[in-house]
């Protein structure tokens, strides 16, 4: 998506929400390598472990933790048939709120908001709950996430049991 | 009895066996009968030894861990003078939880309802309105913190057992201990967990579809096509070095399956994306492993796979990573799960980096692998609920061969046998 500015520091709060509004979508609609695209090439997807205060994925236990070529790589994997966990697709609502950018420095703008996600599948609906924590770099207009860090704000994955579609 | 007879579907057993004729079927009331459930809690969870957690978890004095075994909330610890306790996580006046942490370190724990108090040996050492008791209250000692009946740890490994007159821990686990030595030899210093947190997971299905599942190889290729997608995209060309391997049945319950494979191994087996660095590292710990352990062992261990189920509900998963997982029933089709991820303790950071990348691009709720294998075993309990019409599951695959493979069912078939050993006793 295009910004209307070259400098991150100029970016405001509706910017931010449309692109989340878009991604968001992106994700509902499973056009998976669309979203991967969003992502900057040192790009990070985050998901740590609930029971867990580090923020190192390197040195502590995560759910998940995709540099850019895995990233990609779950978006291939989640469209495939034999992924048999997402086939056939679950249907899925991403809810977001309470934005606020509450740091820009070194042209990496820091966001964070809270997030609603209900599955649906086989007759089952499973919430997940929790912040996003976002950090944007602008690339050529274009804001481009460098980290998406999702804090789950539940105990553990139960009765949830995985983390199979994108949050 | 033969095939014929299982169509009678009273008093069916639940397991059938003709070593002769090559029949394994289990019963698939096993995993949706409430009274087999039940049975199972006294059969199984009140006798069988379970793994507690590993000594690097409360390595100095005053550590302690909380976590429930068997349904029972548990503290792990160790106390001020260095011993390692196992105490029931209930306060021996009204019965509250006296340790809400998950870890932590402390000289005492306090029940905070009444106020009561007691040292990390468990011995009650306060309460208010000491007064309105007897003066020899508690002389008996009835009122302090009290130790599981059984506790004793292998390599490391701590197990617990509530039944006072159950066996050995050694004698328990058997010949299982020849893959829980293979698994502590990895290190010099000793195994450690580490990494700050568990994953903490479910599944909407029976709790033994799991333990099948750890050692199951045949499923692999079906189940997670979508995984040796991945390690062929990210040049780990998994016709290179196809997985095979063998099964075996370890007896009073246990089964493994040790292979080859295509991917990297953190103890030592290494692949492109570990990177050239990873290279130097990793021949120096194969070094230091061959120098300790000799040339044939440290092949063994740094080449092969292991899964390991040791008999209820301990999976060692000794693959691209290294985990212990524990999983108990909360309902005939419900369980709760708990992986620990394990490491050497002299192994470096970026090691550990690798070796974490490794476990979850697989393990895990969120890896590539476990996932698929959460639907499958899902679909499996849907399929049971056909109750009566469908009696039958087959676990006879390789029964036909003197040494059966790595894709076979013999490990699983160990379980299964166990099981209906316990559970008609």
């Amino acid at each position: 998506m295009s910004s209307t500015t070259n400098t991150i520091e100029l970016i405001d709060r509706e910017a931010i929400e449309n692109f989340l509004y878009y991604e968001l979508e992106l994700l509902d609609e499973w056009k998976l390598m669309e979203w991967a695209s969003l992502f900057a090439e040192d790009g990070l997807y985050l998901v740590p472990t609930m029971n867990n205060t580090s923020t190192d994925y390197k040195s502590s236990l995560y759910i998940i933790a995709d540099d850019f070529g895995r990233i990609k790589e779950r978006a291939i994997r989640l469209l495939k048939k034999e992924t048999h966990i997402e086939y056939p697709h679950s249907k899925t609502r991403h809810l977001v709120t309470n934005v606020r950018i509450f740091e820009v420095k070194d042209e990496v703008a820091h966001v964070n908001c809270n997030f609603v996600v209900y599955r649906s599948k086989r007759e089952v609906m499973d919430p997940y709950v929790g912040q996003y924590q976002y950090k944007f770099r602008l690339q050529d207009g274009n804001l481009k996430i460098v980290e998406k860090r999702v804090l789950l704000s539940m105990d553990s994955l139960r009765p949830q049991g995985k983390v199979s579609i994108v949050l | 009895m033969s095939v014929s007879d299982l169509a009678n579907t009273d008093k069916q057993p639940l397991v059938v066996v003709d070593e002769e004729k090559h029949i394994f079927k289990v019963n698939r009331k096993v995993f949706t009968d409430e009274v087999i459930f039940q049975k199972e809690r006294e059969k199984i969870f009140d006798t069988c030894w379970f793994y507690l957690g590993h000594v690097s978890e409360v390595e100095k004095n005053g550590d302690f861990v909380s976590r429930k075994v068997a349904g029972r909330p548990l503290i792990f610890n160790r106390d001020s003078e260095g011993n390692l306790k196992v105490l029931f996580n209930t306060c021996p006046h009204r019965g509250s939880i006296v340790c809400r942490e998950h870890k932590g370190n402390s000289k005492t724990f306090q029940c905070f309802y009444h106020a009561w108090t007691f040292n990390n040996e468990g011995k009650l050492v306060g309460m208010p309105g000491r007064d309105a008791y007897p003066s020899d209250f508690n002389c008996d000692n009835s009122m302090n913190l009290r130790e599981v009946p059984r506790f004793k740890v292998y390599r490391g490994f701590a197990f617990v057992n509530f039944d006072k007159d159950a066996i050995s821990l050694e004698d328990y686990l058997g010949n299982a201990k020849e893959y829980l030595d293979l698994v502590a030899d990895q290190s010099k210093l000793g195994l450690e967990v580490f990494g700050g947190g568990s994953q903490e997971y479910s599944m909407r299905c029976n709790w033994k579809l799991l333990s099948e599942n750890a050692v199951d190889n045949y499923h692999t290729q079906p189940t997670h096509k979508t995984y040796f997608d991945y390690l062929n995209n990210i040049d780990i060309k998994v016709s290179a070095e196809p997985m095979a391997g063998v099964g075996r049945d370890l007896g009073n319950g246990h089964g493994v399956m040790e292979y080859v494979s295509p991917w990297g191994r953190p103890v030592a087996k290494w692949i492109p994306s570990f990177g050239e660095q990873g290279k130097k590292e990793m021949d120096e710990v194969m070094a230091e492993l061959v120098s300790r352990v000799g040339e044939e062992r440290a092949t063994r261990i740094a080449r092969k796979n292991r899964n390991v189920i040791i008999f209820p509900n301990l999976i060692i998963s000794d693959i691209m990573s290294l985990t212990v997982r524990t999983f108990y029933p909360v309902s005939t089709d419900y369980m709760e799960i708990s992986i620990w991820p394990l490491a050497p303790k002299e192994e470096n950071l970026e090691m550990r980096a690798r070796r974490l990348n490794n476990l979850l691009e697989f393990v895990g709720p969120g890896g590539f692998g476990t996932p698929d294998d959460i639907e499958a075993l899902e679909l499996c309990q849907e399929g049971f609920k056909n109750g009566n019409d469908i009696l039958w599951n087959d676990i006879s695959k390789g029964m036909k061969k003197d040494q059966p493979e790595f894709d076979d069912e013999l490990q699983m078939r160990a379980f299964w046998k166990k099981y209906n050993e316990i559970m008609s006793e």
